[in-house]
Parts: C-alpha cells; sequence; structure tokens
C-alpha cells in the first residue's frame, strides 16, 4: 500500500463467546495524519483500539508499523510500539501533581531518591513546549478535565508514542478547550505522529480530521479523504441506511405559562436567572461547559437545598426542597452524567425501568409483578430500546440504549416538564435521531421540555427558544427563527 | 404452576455454588462414621437451628446493611448490653418479663437509630461509626453489670430462648417469622427496592427522588433491632444477662452475609443467600462439635469454608464477565 503508512491494520476479526465483535477489518494510519475512526455505539471501534492497545489480543489478522509486522499481545507491546491511548475516563492519579503523573513509575532517580527538581523540570519543559499554560507542580485533581486531558497528552508524548489514539477527547470540555485541544493536536501531527481520533460530533471531523474511517457491526464500510465526503453521506455509511430528516421538529404555538423561575440563585453557580417555559416548547439552555446550566436545574429539580429567588408553577408560588417535591410537581430531570446520576449499573433494565414510579405496582407488601413488566415493555418500547430482555443488566446495554432506558424511566412518571441534561452524549447517531423524534412526539403532547446540550446543532434544531448562559448567569434569549452558532457562542463568551 | 416455578429456579440458579456446598457438607456428616448416628436426628437438627438463629437474626440485618454498602460491627456489643439491661430489669427492679424483654429490644432499637441517624446525616463512613458504638455499648453491659452476669432464674424467663413452641424450639420460629419478614421488605417493598439503589449508587438515588437518609435510617435500625431480638433471645436462654455475650458476633453474622453471595461493595445480595451461608456455617460449626475437632482447628476450618465460598463467587463472576 501506501509508503508512508505508520500503522496498518489487516483483516483483523475477533470473537468473543456470542459476538462477532470484529470481521475483517482494515485501518490504515499515515504519519502526520489525523484519522477519524466512526461508527454507532457497538460497531466495534472500542474493540478495534483495545486490539491495537493489546488490551485483546485479535484471532487473526496483522498489524503492520512502519513496513514491519508487529505482534501486540499486551499492553506492553503497545507501547514499546509507540502507541498511546488516551481513554475516555481519565486514568490519572488526582491527589499527585502533574509531574508526578507524567513520570509515574519511572522518575528521574538520584541515587535511591526521586530527583523532585529535575522530575519537575522535564515536566515543564515538555509542557511549555506545546504552550500548555499548565504548572507542573499543581495536583491533578485541581485542573479542569480539559487540562487534564492535556496532562495526558503531553504524558503520552512523553513515551515518545508516533500513534496516538483519543476516545472521545472533547466529550465533557468546552468549546474553547476543544479549540486547544484542536490545536495541540495540531502541533503533534506536525512532529509525525499519527491520531486515531473517535467522536461523535461530525462537525469536528470536518474541522480537524484528514481522513475518516466508518465502521459498522463489527465491519469495515469505508475510508473517505474528510474533504470529498459529506455528513449525510458518513451518517448513511454509518447506520446503513438514509436518515431523512435528522432533525425533525414540527413547531406549533406554544401554550400557557408552565414553569417561571425569577431571580433564582444558588449560593456559588447560578446568578440571578429568570426565565420561563410554555406549555409544549422545547427550550435550549446552550452555554459552555461550567456556565451553570445543570445548576439552574438542580434549583429546580430540588437538589439545591439553599437557593434564592421565586419558582412559579401554573402561576402558583412553589418551594421546591427536594426531588420528591419536584416529582409532585411533574418535573422530571434526566441527568447530564448516566452512570454516576441515573443509572443502578448492576440492576436490570426492569429495575431501572421502574424505580421512580414503585407507587404504580407496589402496594404495601403485594407486589404486581405482570404490571410491573407491562410498564417497563410499554416504555422500551415507545422509546424503542433494544434489549435481549427486562432482565438484563442495565452495564451491558451500549450507552444510547442506556440513555433511552433513562428517558423511559421519567417518562413514565408522566411530567408535564421534563429537563433533559445532554441528552445524546455518549448516544450513537441513530439512537440520537429516535431521542429527537420522541422529543418532537412529547412536546406535541403539550409536554415541555428544557433541554441543555452543549452539541450546538442540536440545540439550534430542537429548541422553540434558547436561552445562552455564561458565567452562571443568562446573557441572552434567541427565537429558533433568528438562532445560529454565532450568535450563540457570542453570548456563552460574554 | 410457573408463576410459582420461576422463582423457585432463579433461587436455586443465583445460589447453586453455596447450596452445593451445603448439600456436599450434609451428605458428608450424614455417612461420615463419626457423625452419622447423631447428625441426622430432629434433635439435632433443632439444635442446629437454634444455634444459627441468634447469627440470622443479626445476617438480617447485616444483610440488608451490606447490600447499602455499608458494615455495622455494633451488633455484637449490642447483643450485650440487650442481654443485660432485660436481665437487669427483671433481677434488679422486679419488673414484668415481657417489659423487661421490650427494654432489651428497646436497646437495641435506641443503638441502631443512633447509628443510622449519624450514618445517614453526616459521611463519617459505617465502619467508624459502628465501631465507636460497638465499643460504647460493650462498656455499658460491662458498667452497667460490673463485669459479672445478671441472673434471672424463672421458667417464663426462659421461654424465649430455651422454650418450645409444640416441638419446635421458641428462637426457632421467630427465627421464621423474621426472615419471613426480612423477605417482605427486601422484595415486596418499597423501601426494599430503595435499599437497593441507595447501595447501588447513592446519587442516582438522590435524584430519583429517594429520600437516601431515611433508607439509611431505617436499614441501621432494623439492624439495631435484630441485635437487641438476638440479645434477648441470649440472655433468655443463658438464664442470664452477660457483659461478654455476643463477643465477635457481628464477624459470624458478615461471614454468613458473605458466603451468601451478598457483595461488600453493595447494591446486590439476596437474604435467600444469607440463610444458606448462616446454615453452612453453623452446620460446619455442629458437625465439628460431633466430630470433637478441638476448637482453635474450628476457627481455622470456618475461615478456609468463608474464603472458598467467596473463591466460588469469584470464579462464577469472572467466567459471566
Amino acid at each position: 500500500m501506501s509508503n508512508n503508512a505508520l500503522l496498518e491494520m489487516k483483516h483483523i476479526h475477533k470473537q468473543f463467546p456470542g459476538v462477532y465483535a470484529l470481521k475483517d477489518v482494515n485501518f490504515e494510519l499515515k504519519s502526520g495524519e489525523i484519522h477519524a475512526l466512526l461508527g454507532e455505539n457497538g460497531a466495534g471501534k472500542s474493540t478495534l483500539i483495545k486490539v491495537l492497545g493489546g488490551i485483546y489480543a485479535a484471532d487473526q489478522g496483522e498489524i503492520i508499523i512502519e513496513g514491519k509486522k508487529r505482534s501486540i499481545t499486551n499492553v506492553k507491546d503497545a507501547h514499546n510500539n509507540g502507541i498511546a491511548i488516551i481513554h475516555q475516563e481519565l486514568v490519572l492519579v488526582p491527589c499527585m501533581t502533574v509531574a508526578e503523573n507524567i513520570f509515574l513509575g519511572r522518575e528521574p532517580m538520584s541515587g535511591r531518591f526521586v530527583n523532585k527538581r529535575k522530575m519537575n523540570q522535564d515536566a515543564q519543559e515538555l509542557l511549555d513546549a506545546y504552550e500548555m499554560n499548565i504548572n507542573a507542580e499543581v495536583l491533578v485533581g485541581k485542573l479542569t478535565i480539559a487540562q487534564q486531558q492535556m496532562v495526558e497528552i503531553v504524558k503520552a508524548i512523553s513515551f515518545h508514542s508516533r500513534i496516538l489514539v483519543m476516545d472521545e477527547p472533547t466529550s465533557s470540555i468546552s468549546d474553547k478547550e476543544v479549540g486547544f485541544l484542536f490545536k495541540t493536536m495540531r502541533t503533534l501531527t506536525e512532529k509525525g505522529v499519527g491520531i486515531i481520533y473517535i467522536s461523535h460530533k461530525m462537525s469536528e471531523l470536518q474541522e480537524i480530521c484528514d481522513r475518516v474511517t466508518v465502521m459498522r457491526d463489527g465491519t469495515y464500510v469505508g475510508t473517505r479523504t474528510v474533504k470529498e465526503t459529506n455528513k449525510d453521506e458518513l451518517i448513511s455509511m454509518m447506520v446503513g441506511r438514509e436518515l431523512t430528516n435528522y432533525y425533525n421538529r414540527e413547531y406549533a404555538k406554544p401554550g400557557k405559562v408552565l414553569l417561571k423561575c425569577e431571580h433564582l440563585s444558588d449560593e456559588n453557580m447560578v446568578k440571578n436567572v429568570s426565565f420561563e417555559i410554555r406549555e409544549g416548547e422545547i427550550v435550549g439552555f446552550a452555554g459552555l461547559v461550567g456556565a451553570g446550566r445543570s445548576e439552574v436545574m438542580k434549583c429546580i429539580f430540588g437538589l439545591t437545598k439553599d437557593y434564592s429567588g421565586s419558582i412559579y408553577i401554573e402561576d402558583r408560588k412553589v418551594h421546591i426542597k427536594s426531588p420528591d417535591d419536584a416529582m409532585k410537581h411533574k418535573i422530571a430531570l434526566v441527568p447530564e452524567n448516566r452512570k454516576e446520576e441515573g443509572l443502578y449499573l448492576i440492576q436490570s433494565v426492569r429495575y431501572n425501568s421502574t424505580i421512580e414510579i414503585l407507587d404504580q405496582f407496589i402496594k404495601g407488601i403485594m407486589v404486581d409483578s405482570a404490571k410491573e413488566e407491562e410498564i417497563t415493555r410499554n416504555y422500551i418500547d415507545m422509546m424503542r430500546t433494544k434489549t435481549p430482555s427486562t432482565d438484563q443488566i442495565i452495564g451491558n446495554l451500549s450507552g444510547g440504549n442506556q440513555q433511552k432506558v433513562m428517558i423511559g424511566r421519567w417518562l413514565a412518571t408522566a411530567p408535564k416538564i421534563l429537563i433533559l441534561d445532554e441528552p445524546t452524549r455518549g448516544v450513537d447517531v441513530g439512537a440520537k435521531s429516535e431521542i429527537y423524534m420522541i422529543m418532537n412526539e412529547l412536546v406535541k403532547k403539550g409536554v415541555s421540555i428544557i433541554m441543555i446540550s452543549s452539541e450546538l446543532p442540536e440545540i439550534i434544531n430542537l429548541s422553540d427558544r434558547i436561552y445562552v448562559m455564561c458565567g452562571g448567569e443568562i446573557t441572552g434569549c434567541i427565537d429558533h427563527e433568528e438562532v445560529n452558532q454565532e450568535k450563540i457562542m457570542k453570548l456563552a463568551t460574554k | 404452576m410457573t408463576e410459582i416455578k420461576k422463582p423457585v429456579q432463579s433461587y436455586l440458579k443465583e445460589n447453586l455454588g453455596i447450596i452445593i456446598a451445603l448439600l456436599v457438607l450434609c451428605v458428608f456428616l450424614a455417612v461420615n462414621p463419626l457423625t452419622s448416628a447423631s447428625f441426622l436426628t430432629q434433635q439435632n437438627i433443632f439444635n442446629i437451628l437454634r444455634q444459627i438463629s441468634s447469627n440470622l437474626y443479626l445476617a438480617c440485618g447485616m444483610t440488608m446493611v451490606i447490600i447499602l454498602g455499608g458494615i455495622d460491627l455494633s451488633v455484637g456489643s449490642v447483643i450485650a448490653l440487650s442481654g443485660c439491661i432485660a436481665a437487669g430489669c427483671v433481677a434488679r427492679y422486679d419488673m414484668p418479663i415481657v417489659i423487661a424483654l421490650s427494654a432489651g429490644l428497646g436497646i437495641g432499637i435506641l443503638v441502631g437509630m443512633f447509628n443510622g441517624y449519624v450514618i445517614a446525616k453526616t459521611t463519617i463512613p459505617p465502619f467508624i461509626t459502628t465501631l465507636a458504638t460497638m465499643n460504647i455499648a460493650r462498656g455499658l453491659a460491662q458498667i452497667y453489670t460490673g463485669g459479672s452476669p445478671v441472673r434471672v432464674v424463672s421458667s417464663e424467663w426462659q421461654f424465649l430462648g430455651a422454650g418450645y413452641i409444640g416441638p419446635v424450639p421458641t428462637p426457632v420460629v421467630i427465627l421464621a417469622i423474621i426472615l419471613i419478614i426480612t423477605a417482605l421488605i427486601m422484595n415486596k417493598t418499597k423501601i426494599g427496592r430503595h435499599i437497593y439503589a441507595v447501595g447501588g449508587n447513592a446519587q442516582a438515588a438522590t435524584f430519583s427522588g429517594i429520600k437516601v437518609w431515611k433508607v439509611k435510617f431505617f436499614v441501621h435500625t432494623f439492624s439495631g433491632i435484630m441485635a437487641g431480638l438476638a440479645g434477648i433471645v441470649l440472655a433468655s436462654r443463658m438464664y442470664s444477662g452477660q457483659p461478654t455475650a455476643g463477643q465477635g458476633a457481628e464477624m459470624d453474622a458478615i461471614a454468613a452475609v458473605v458466603v451468601g453471595g451478598t457483595s461488600m461493595s453493595g447494591g446486590a445480595g439476596k437474604i435467600g443467600g444469607t440463610i444458606i451461608g448462616g446454615l453452612i456455617i453453623g452446620i460446619l460449626n455442629n458437625g465439628l462439635n460431633l466430630m470433637n475437632v478441638n476448637t482453635f482447628w474450628q476457627d481455622v476450618v470456618k475461615g478456609v469454608v468463608i474464603l472458598l465460598a467467596v473463591f466460588i463467587d469469584y470464579f462464577k463472576n469472572k467466567k459471566s464477565k
């Protein structure tokens, strides 16, 4: 093949009991290239990366690095071959300094003791070389997620890695930080590093990537040059069908005011926030990460004990002290971090679907199991959740299906106000469009939806109105007819 | 029929490893010439059940506590304190037996509520909180009794621990009732589901509108009641409240729960497993006694069995992943 290929993975097969995870997959990475790996959840991206990283051994196929066939059977092999993987979940030690993390396990020594000064100097040099503006002697726990990512990257580079894999690095950092991350990535490619980039965000691909390889159901679908392809083609490659009306939103005239907040403040993030939500509308909350959007919702949902200001529901002033109170007022909140704040990972789909509505089928010690199963089934069907059975442990489902169970669980409470905090984070394209469809159906039935999202296309195409927040304050409200990305970004960075 | 069959089947499947272990143990004791004469007699079986009943009362509370992700170290000492107070009420103040026993039970409730309140309302770990109450309760029992047993000699007093209802020892009847109540709470009620939710993911439980502190308070109070109950039953059986009673009882209860397959990391576990865990430990003790094995070796064997049980669990989980 091409002579400047840094990495070639050829005819990779990997089978797990009952699952053919990788079927004859090919992948090629050039030196100095950023190559996106795209596919729905469960398409086999992670498995392929794990084969490359030595976590899984391939059943068949070969890995060729710089023209030589290599055998990568464990993590150390991968390291020695210059492969570094930056995982979605960061694996730094929070209570150690940046320098200590970078040199963990290979600290520069003087005699029998760690040479702290040299370690800090070396680390600082590395950080400065990439203009990262991070102090090497600061504890990692004090850094933002984005900064921690930078530290991970520096750590990888310090191993002289030539092949860098980044698994959804932008899923939890703000747009400004994304810009900086991209700059760093470009600096790396100039030095000949090849980057494999996994992301669900199409807009990023166009901005940063050279080529894109699409996978579906464990197979290789194709590779395109980013300049010569477009979003629609990629999506249809990913899902194997044309997705028409990706965002299908039918706007209607919204009804009466359902929820009104006046001068809402909590003690640290939220400052003097006022807004209103009408019946049957989707109201978007845009802003950078850390703008205080989730914190506003926590006030409304009773998760913040001390807030000042007033909340009115249907013109009646209410005081919401706990999620329980919020639920009585028919408010539902699907939280941002579903694994930490939503799911009971070791429990079944059924348990997870019904935990908020136990009253509907448990009376004292009488459990109506048939009704429980029926309710669960209803919402599985409604959300088109893919699960082998209602007994399935939810931790085994894909992110998209977990999210569908989460949304279904809250719909079961028959909310009038549904708050969705980053509803499509870590959710694949197919599930995304289904979630959008369901949102559209819900508002047609008169439910009001508040959606927090950091994905601008999503928030722009689905919302009736968009409140933009910055630094804990609402900096503006834009109607869906007038909205565009520039307007939002302007207000978000005020 | 199918409705009844399903839970039984899943029960057998979930606990297959320890059920086999239990059966092997029983068959071994039934055919071993040293024990075959006495092991399967009605008297011995009731004897075993009576012996394990106190441990299983504690284990009922402990199962919930451990599912919650916590631990209750205070139960052994509560046995002593509640037994001594109950006995003291009769021996020193001539109170009616029913009131004395209620006082003993009340001690358990109080300690449980205290544990529950501290654990629910602060972030002090359950291990530390109950380590403290363990020492406090034991110390109070010693102070109250001056270090020597408080004797009660009357047949009514004996009924709870050493009496019979029909042919069945009273503690065994109480055990049956307690097990049913615990199973109902854990499997059939809202609070039962909430226990699993809080143990599995406390933050998610908060978001689900579950009053996490109430659940914690309830579970520790329940564990306290169980300890109080074990305390008065034991005091009844021993004709006295003894300040040294129940030493290490918390560890036996934890062992029953863990052998029964409840995970120490919380969120999962069943009372059905705990019952088998308690039976295994009880029958093992009984068998070793019948075989005249010296008590030092009994401890070693018990330890090995606990390890084996959790190993089986470990390999089972590893395989299914």
